[in-house]
């Protein structure tokens, strides 16, 4: 009998999806769980309308709102036109489609990567798919999900399924114990400078080594949900018994029998020794600081103990002009440390840092202290079961009590769709996941950071190193 | 969709490399709930001043951007955001295709299902067509989806690749939909083979 060839969780996944591969064609891969939100699908609503198609699977889609609504007081109407249109816009069509949707009066709404793991709706083996690149965050689990586009979207409404070619396996490897007030943020943002944000281009990245083991769930979640920003469509974490601890008792896993045969199916999965990768890169987890960006990409990061870098030390002109203009726009010095920088706004959350993990590490820093009165600090959760949570365990208290502003769920200043925004000019310490020029509010400078740097950063009312204060 | 087969246009050279799809279209035009008018907030920040005065220096905003068809981009164009509203607002600014050494995957099948051509070239080529491009305002190109090359001034030509599938479907101007449509007796097939694990209804 022939040896069964060994390989990677990405072709386990990848191989059991695939509906039919046609010779000269894309593979059709059929998609397990469509999660939607306000702002990518609208269109791919309409087209279903015009092309009279129906949504072949409405039990396998979720939708919920979260980059477009106010994070204040949510009794009052949406204030922005636009914005109110937009979040009505979703409710008439889940209605019409038959779509089941957590509202912004759901005890289940968030940010869109945060309930899918919560609810249990996110499960290892699966494919996931969302009009938006962060889906990434779901391959913590041991799901293969990746970010679509709104045709992409009207696709899998439509059909349950995408045409996909298959992407290369690159490997990830991360060994070591982490140094206390070194987080999961710091890996990935470590991983991004080192490997460059083009990187994982046409890759499907999968995290493995001892520092990504002894990660909690969401601590995964933090580095998957930062694929994209590699390059990568997609990151995977091949599941274990983290994995499995973490998915009992959620509201959609499978229960009794089914559950058993869940977990056996999901044992299945890792990559099998001997299995080989496209490609690979190592990082020594032990040797990380905590990580800070100075730039306007997300590989433009450093030690936060660490100088800016200087444009006439980069390899091309290319990199150099970046820099340059990336500097420009930061209004910072190249060869100067960010250490002692002031600071405007501290923002906490977002899909890459807003579950309960994270904000039980703010506030640990937070408790007891003052965030600087020159330093605006919002904590946004990222979902209202996080918020509950947050509530039994007295964060928020400790959160106001130190100055900072408590917010409903939500996207947030991540992208600054919502009327959350920095001012042009504005330096922000940022647990979110990129630092592009705006994307925080036109003019704004994002410093990307763990919710420890952030935390610190807040009371020192400049760039600080968290190690300072534990 | 409308068909793609050959092109002749001039060119709007765009060298940085990792522009991302913010900077494309700021994330607050994302409120809209169809795809009409988007040429106004491409490259919003970079082309208009805050009270909507258009900036001269920026170059879409300079004569030889007009009517031009072609763009050509710098490594990795496209990064972050899966937003298609990048390429609706390019096709709606007027350009059919996008020249440069990468492109990055969401992005680059956006493109392909909008009938926006993402033309790989090596970076050496790459380079020489965005030197050409500054020196000469009104160089033209001409890129044959058929053969699958990009002609420059002097008759050279440089091929690039695609997949055939995507290469048909702009041909033929037709939406990859059609496809899968077609695909419904293999899906209802699956659909028997592998039940659900979950259900988000009821």
């Amino acid at each position: 009998m022939a040896e069964r060839l060994p390989k990677t969780l990405f072709e386990k996944i990848w191989e059991r999806h695939v509906v039919v591969e046609e010779p000269d064609c894309p593979a059709v891969l059929y998609i397990d769980l469509h999660l939607i939100h306000e702002v990518t699908s609208p269109q791919a609503f309409q087209a279903l309308r015009e092309k009279k198609l129906k949504v072949r699977q409405p039990g396998r889609v979720v939708a919920t709102m979260d980059h477009s609504i106010p994070t204040r007081n949510r009794s009052l109407p949406i204030a922005d036109p636009l914005a109110a249109n937009q979040v009505r816009q979703l409710e008439i069509n889940c209605r019409e489609f038959g779509i089941p949707l957590y509202d912004m009066n759901s005890p289940y709404q968030g940010i869109v990567h945060v309930i899918g793991p919560e609810l249990g709706l996110t499960q290892p083996g699966m494919t996931i798919v969302c009009g938006d690149s962060h889906t990434s965050t779901h391959g913590a689990l041991g799901a293969l999900a990746f970010g679509i586009g709104t045709t992409e979207v009207e696709h899998v409404l439509a059909m349950q399924c995408l045409l996909q070619r298959k992407p290369q396996t690159f490997e990830v490897r991360v060994d070591g114990a982490l140094r206390p007030g070194v987080t999961s943020k710091d890996i990935i943002l470590a991983v991004i400078a080192k490997n460059g944000v083009a990187g994982g281009v046409g890759c499907v990245f999968e995290y493995t080594g001892s520092a990504i083991r002894a990660l909690s769930m969401e601590a995964r979640m933090t580095i998957c949900n930062m694929s994209i920003e590699g390059g990568a469509k997609a990151g995977l974490i091949a599941p274990d018994d983290t994995t499995i601890e973490y998915m009992a008792g959620r509201p959609f896993v499978p229960k009794g029998a089914a559950w058993d045969q869940a977990v056996r199916f999901w044992k299945s999965l890792p990559t099998d020794s001997g299995a080989r990768y496209d490609k690979s890169l190592t990082l020594d987890a032990s040797a990380l600081e905590p990580m800070i960006t100075y730039g306007t990409n997300p590989g433009m990061g450093m030690p936060i103990t660490g100088s800016i870098p200087r444009p006439e030390s980069m390899p091309d002109a290319a990199s150099r002009g970046a820099l340059a203009h990336a500097l420009e726009y930061m209004a910072l010095e190249p060869g100067k440390p960010l250490l002692g920088h002031p600071v405007d706004v501290v923002f906490i959350g977002s899909c890459t840092n807003s579950r309960i993990s994270d904000l039980r590490l703010a506030a640990q820093i937070l408790k007891g202290r003052k965030v600087s009165p020159k330093v605006q600090v919002l904590v946004v959760p990222g979902s209202q079961q996080v918020k509950r949570m947050a509530e039994q365990e007295g964060l928020p208290q400790i959160f106001r009590e130190a100055g900072a502003d408590w917010r409903e769920p939500g996207c947030s200043m991540c992208l600054a769709m919502n009327g959350d925004e920095l001012r042009p000019g504005q330096y922000c310490v940022s647990t979110s996941n990129r630092n592009f020029e705006g994307r925080q509010g036109k003019g704004g400078r994002t410093f990307l950071a763990s919710p420890l740097t952030a935390a610190a950063s807040a009371v020192a009312g400049s760039i600080a190193d968290v190690r300072t204060l534990l | 969709m409308e068909p793609f087969t050959t092109l002749t246009s001039r060119v709007v050279p765009f060298p940085q490399d990792n522009v991302d799809t913010d900077i494309i279209v700021p994330a607050r035009y994302l409120k809209v709930t169809d795809k009409a008018g988007m040429d106004q907030y491409l490259f919003r920040d970079w082309r208009f001043e805050s009270d909507g005065t258009p900036k001269p220096d920026f170059i879409l905003n300079q004569p030889r951007a007009q009517g031009a068809q072609i763009f050509l981009t710098g490594r990795n164009f496209g990064s972050g955001s899966s937003r298609e509203h990048a390429p609706w607002a390019l096709l709606a600014f007027g350009f059919r295709a996008l020249i440069g050494p990468s492109f990055a995957d969401i992005f680059l099948g956006n493109s392909l299902k909008n009938g926006l051509l993402p033309v790989v070239v090596p970076a050496e080529v790459s380079a020489e067509l965005l030197r050409l491009a500054e020196a000469d305002p009104n160089l033209e190109l001409t890129v044959d989806l058929p053969s699958q090359t990009v002609q420059l001034p002097g008759g050279k030509r440089v091929s690039f690749p695609i997949d055939n599938f995507s290469k048909q479907c702009l041909l033929a101007g037709v939406d990859q939909l059609g496809y899968l449509l077609k695909q419904e007796a293999h899906i209802r097939a699956y659909e028997a083979s592998h039940p659900p694990l979950l259900q988000t209804t009821g």
